[in-house]
């Protein structure tokens, strides 16, 4: 009464990639899609008032570049825990991950700094202050549960989805790939985000 | 018989203030937007009732019978091929021959707003505020602050060109034959300022000024709806769009004038 | 192990939960998704015969329940907004693509292509749940304060962004209805690329597989857009942002105290974007539908396989840039509106080549007038009407008579309801066989068709007459017009039709719940005798769809050309 699914593991003959790759690719062009609109809203709000706010009198550039430096730096490391499992090297792989982990969350605390700094100014800057912070909000916002998500898929896999390496090595490796895949796209949406929020 | 047909056509596309299953037209952009559509379901109305003998015949003719096989091996049509192409080039010429030019005239082509009556528009929940600029054809500052019940457009009184500005609710006088030009907004949401008669239509967008044009060529005393749902009250948002003489409109603007000074 | 595998080894019953309540098999999925959208496709209608109540007798008391719904018995403006707001939001997102998608696509596309099942059988049961969830989730729009949302499914700001608390309920309802949607895309996709059975080349794919992985690319790349501009006006109307609200904003009466610099054209672009491609969602699953059922009882090739696989792809890619043909009143001028004029007469080219090709698959054909062929036939003359009733639309200087007004309204009803939703109901009586092991009744399935044939057409044919005279869409009472005075007499035969319309339904409902204990058994697994694979698998299938592997030996809705015989794509001989 089990159904089979093949391509899990191995890559499909024709397409190349498995089943999980290409679903992840498939959800990273949705993913592609929300930004942009977000970047385009960003764009028509710009261009309908003269006296939009250059992002570096308004935000925290220091602290920005830190987390760009902090993310950028959690891509290689989720590639070098990929990278461990090719070479059969379990421990490794936690090492890297655990790396990785620890980035994101050193992210996420400098984003709460920003954050935080806002609201408690005096008056505090929330979306409602002007269209400037709103966007700035949303979008920061939008990215930073999408961390938040990867934080949880990649604590997993670290974790109790770790144990799937002692039954299928190809499938784990495959699903720290997609997971991988995902947090470069992250990063990428970053690395859109902050010179146009923060340098333009 | 044929007569009779025609009654029955007549009742079910006209009736008074009707023509063909169109409101009257008055104004002078109107026949050409009249013709497109007339067209249009011309053509329309010719695919429909091929396709459809078509269709009919098919079930007719090739319905399972005794005796009766079917044919399966396989086709290829080319008469489909040139009906597309046909397709294709009408609706090319319909969209720059018919549509193109009559857009064009209204986004680009406006008369001259020294020459024609030029009044703002400012759509509410759930009303039509007319505001004419008054002889000196400078319409005074207006400033939210002062909306009220007796103020509408929130007209500063103290500036000197409101002094002959004329204000009205949901009454829009034009003189017949003369360009209007009207600058549309509105306060709150988005309404549709749509004039059947006119053949004019256009979203009043808070935050934004559209000016839109037309010129009439009867006289009488029709309606203006509201084309996007604005809220509750979207369905009761109806003006009064009144195409005067000049003689009856001078009238009534002298009229109004008197009313400034009381 | 070495090949992946699902669930439990071993052949131990599942408890009743698992079985088909948090099933993964996208069999039970699908049944889920279509008993769910059947739910809510019910009750949109009955929300619009409450509306065609004050339509057809205005400010008038509605019999029966009229006393529990208001004070007086009538409908209030705000509730007939309301309910109009609801019914268009349930019948599409909840209603239609489910069942077009969620339930046909999942239930056959696995089948069709020879898999056990979709790629994520996981993925596919947490799409089915978010679904449901997104569906109590805007169904509890109705008990909010100041009532359920009501500024129409588009939700256009200022309006949206100012309305009660009901609507930020509908917007989060969006974004779960979004997700779900997203989930279900890149299942359909990554099952019917990588899972194919041996032999299945693309061009052997079923027209339904086509039209289905189309639609999985239009809901993939086409919502989050709008799922992006639900978070802005959530924003707007939670954190008193101003992305669509404009300065100096003057509404009930004071000053807007919101920072303003908005935009609500940017809503209405990032919301058309979207929901554009949707109306391709809604057709094009009734397209696949209606490609299989045609073939089948034609009993011939389907004419120009090739060219309904290119003109679907087409029609997806064109359906990205029409979207602004929705705004020409807001203000455009001449170049951007010629641009998608253009794009728009373009895209009718696709939608003329699909009509075409299944007309012509009628030449030379035995066409078999079994219930659900009444349905298809039925299709094509209502696809052309409301396809034909769009160019008027698209065309800006027609739609400055046309917009907004009835004449729209009778324009996409006419390609969802006699198109898709008649399309999906051929589908359900075509594959109740496959599901159930038996059919459904042929006499309550004809009385169902005829009478919903006419009074479906009695419902929306007068539309177009209205809109010409210029009454516009969305009037809790047209009679304050004049062109609306004249026309309401109209209304009444309209309402009295929709009811008639609901009344058909009776039948098919009926049918369909007690046909699977009743029905008449089918004689073998391919009783229609079609051609594509899920007419190798028993009636209904099994768990895992295929015990054996199906191979594919040929295209679809092939015959032989001695013997005249169908040559199904799973048989190793021709016929």
């Amino acid at each position: 009464m089990s159904v089979v699914i093949p391509y899990v593991d191995k890559p499909h003959p024709v397409t190349g990639v498995t089943n999980a790759k290409l679903g992840v690719w498939l959800f990273l062009a949705s993913e592609v899609m929300l930004f942009g609109a977000l970047f385009s809203a960003l764009i028509t709000l710009r261009l309908g008032v003269n006296d939009w706010p250059h992002g570096y009198d308004r935000l925290n550039v220091p602290l920005a570049t830190l987390n760009t430096v902090v993310l950028i730096f959690s891509s290689v490391t989720v590639v070098m825990s990929w990278a461990a499992l090719k070479m059969n090297n379990l421990k490794q792989f936690k090492t890297y991950m655990s790396l990785t982990l620890l980035m994101s969350v050193i992210f996420l605390v400098v984003k709460a700094i920003e954050y935080n700094s806002k609201f408690s100014h005096v008056p505090p800057i929330t979306p409602a202050t002007s269209n400037f912070y709103a966007i700035y909000f949303v979008i920061t916002g939008l990215h930073g549960l999408h961390i938040i998500g990867g934080i949880i898929v990649n604590a997993y896999l670290l974790g109790p989805g770790s144990r799937m390496w002692k039954t299928e090595p190809e499938r784990f490796t495959g699903r720290i790939e997609c997971a991988g895949l995902y947090w470069h796209f992250v990063d990428l949406v970053w690395i859109f985000l902050f010179p146009i929020l923060y340098l333009l | 018989m044929m007569e009779q047909l025609n009654k029955v056509w007549q009742d079910v596309l006209g009736g008074k203030g009707f023509e063909y299953g169109l409101p009257i037209d008055i104004s002078t952009h109107g026949s050409a937007i009249d013709r497109l559509i007339f067209t249009l379901h011309y053509f329309m109305a010719a695919l429909f009732i091929g396709w459809g003998l078509y269709l009919v015949y098919c079930l007719i003719r090739f319905r399972e019978r005794e005796g009766h096989q079917a044919d399966v091996s396989p086709k290829h049509f080319s008469v489909p091929k040139y009906l597309e192409i046909g397709i294709v080039i009408f609706e090319a010429c319909l969209l720059i021959f018919f549509s193109y030019p009559v857009w064009a005239k209204l986004k680009t082509d406006f008369p001259d707003r020294a020459t024609s009556l030029v009044v703002r528009v400012t759509a509410q929940q759930y009303a039509w505020n007319v505001h004419y600029p008054g002889r000196d054809g400078k319409f005074g500052k207006t400033n939210l602050d002062l909306v009220d019940g007796t103020n509408p457009v929130g007209l500063d009184r103290e500036d000197p060109d409101a002094k002959d500005d004329i204000v009205t609710v949901n009454q829009l006088n034009v003189p017949v034959g003369k360009p209007v030009i009207v600058d549309l907004t509105s306060f709150d949401v988005i309404h549709g300022f749509f004039l059947p008669v006119a053949r004019v239509k256009h979203d009043a967008i808070p935050g934004m000024v559209f000016p839109l044009w037309f010129e009439t060529k009867e006289t009488g005393e029709f309606e203006i709806a509201c084309a996007q749902l604005c809220g509750l009250g979207h369905y009761r948002m109806k003006g009064y769009f009144n195409v005067k003489t000049q003689e009856d409109y001078d009238k009534w603007y002298l009229e109004e004038e008197k009313a400034l000074t009381e | 192990m070495t090949q992946a595998e699902h669930s439990h080894a071993g052949h131990h019953e599942m408890p009743f939960w698992r079985k088909y309540i948090f099933s993964t098999d996208h069999k039970v999925i699908g049944l889920q998704y279509g008993i769910t959208a059947t739910f809510f496709l019910l009750f949109g209608f009955l929300l619009m015969i409450l509306m065609r109540w004050q339509l057809a007798y205005p400010g008038v008391e509605i019999p029966l329940i009229g006393k529990a719904l208001t004070e007086t018995g009538a409908l209030t403006p705000e509730l007939y907004n309301a309910l109009g707001a609801m019914h268009g939001t349930i019948m599409i997102f909840l209603g239609v693509v489910p069942m077009g998608v969620g339930a046909f696509g999942n239930y056959l596309v696995p089948l069709q292509v020879g898999a056990q099942d979709m790629a994520f059988p996981k993925l596919n049961m947490m799409s089915y749940w978010v679904y449901f969830v997104g569906g109590v989730v805007m169904m509890s729009s109705f008990l909010m304060p100041g009532g359920a949302a009501a500024s129409g499914w588009t939700s256009y700001p200022p309006l949206s962004v100012t309305a009660p608390n009901a609507q930020s309920v509908w917007l989060l309802a969006m974004v779960f209805l979004i997700t779900s949607s997203l989930l279900g895309s890149v299942n359909t996709i990554v099952t019917a690329i990588q899972l194919r059975a041996k032999g299945l080349s693309f061009m052997r794919w079923p027209i339904h597989v086509w039209a289905q992985v189309a639609t999985a690319f239009l809901l993939l790349l086409a919502f989050p857009p709008l799922e992006g501009a639900a978070v802005l006006q959530l924003s707007d109307r939670v954190f008193g942002s101003s992305f669509f609200l404009p300065s100096g904003l003057y509404i009930d009466g004071a000053k807007s105290t919101a920072a303003g610099g908005g935009n609500p054209l940017l809503w209405q672009h990032l919301f058309w974007f979207l929901a554009h491609p949707e109306v391709y969602v809604l057709i094009l699953p009734a397209v696949g539908v209606i490609s299989e059922i045609i073939s089948t009882f034609a009993r011939k090739p389907l004419y120009g396989y090739k060219t309904m696989v290119y003109s679907i792809i087409f029609l997806g890619f064109m359906s990205f840039i029409v979207w602004a043909h929705h705004m020409f009143m807001t203000g455009m001028g001449v170049t951007l509106s010629s641009f998608f004029q253009a794009t728009t007469m373009i895209i009718s080219i696709p939608s003329v080549i699909i009509l075409t090709t299944l007309l012509l698959t009628l030449w030379g054909a035995s066409i078999r007038f079994t219930v659900p062929m009444l349905f298809s036939l039925a299709f094509l003359p209502m696809f052309a009407i409301g396809g034909l009733t769009g160019l008027p639309l698209g065309l800006t200087a027609s739609d400055i008579h046309l917009h907004d007004t009835y004449y729209v309204i009778g324009h996409f009803h006419y390609v969802v309801a006699p198109g898709t939703l008649f399309a999906l109901m051929a589908g359900v009586y075509f594959w109740y066989p496959k599901i159930t092991g038996r059919y459904m009744n042929e006499f309550l399935g004809k009385v169902h068709f005829w009478v919903s044939f006419v009074a479906i057409n009695c419902v929306f044919m007068p539309m177009f007459l209205m809109g010409s005279k210029g009454v516009s869409r969305r009037l809790y009472d047209q009679t304050g017009y004049s062109h609306g005075a004249a026309t309401q007499s109209w209304n009444v035969v309209m309402s009295t039709a929709a009811f008639v319309l609901l009344l058909a339904q009776i039948p098919f409902l009926y049918n369909m719940f007690t046909s699977w204990k009743t029905g008449k058994k089918v004689e073998n697994d391919n009783p229609w005798g079609a051609t594509t694979l899920e007419w190798a698998a028993s009636s209904p299938p099994p768990h895992e769809n295929f015990p054996t592997p199906v191979e594919v030996y040929r295209e679809p809705y092939s015959y032989s050309p001695s013997s005249r015989k169908v040559s199904p794509q799973f048989s190793q001989q021709e016929a």
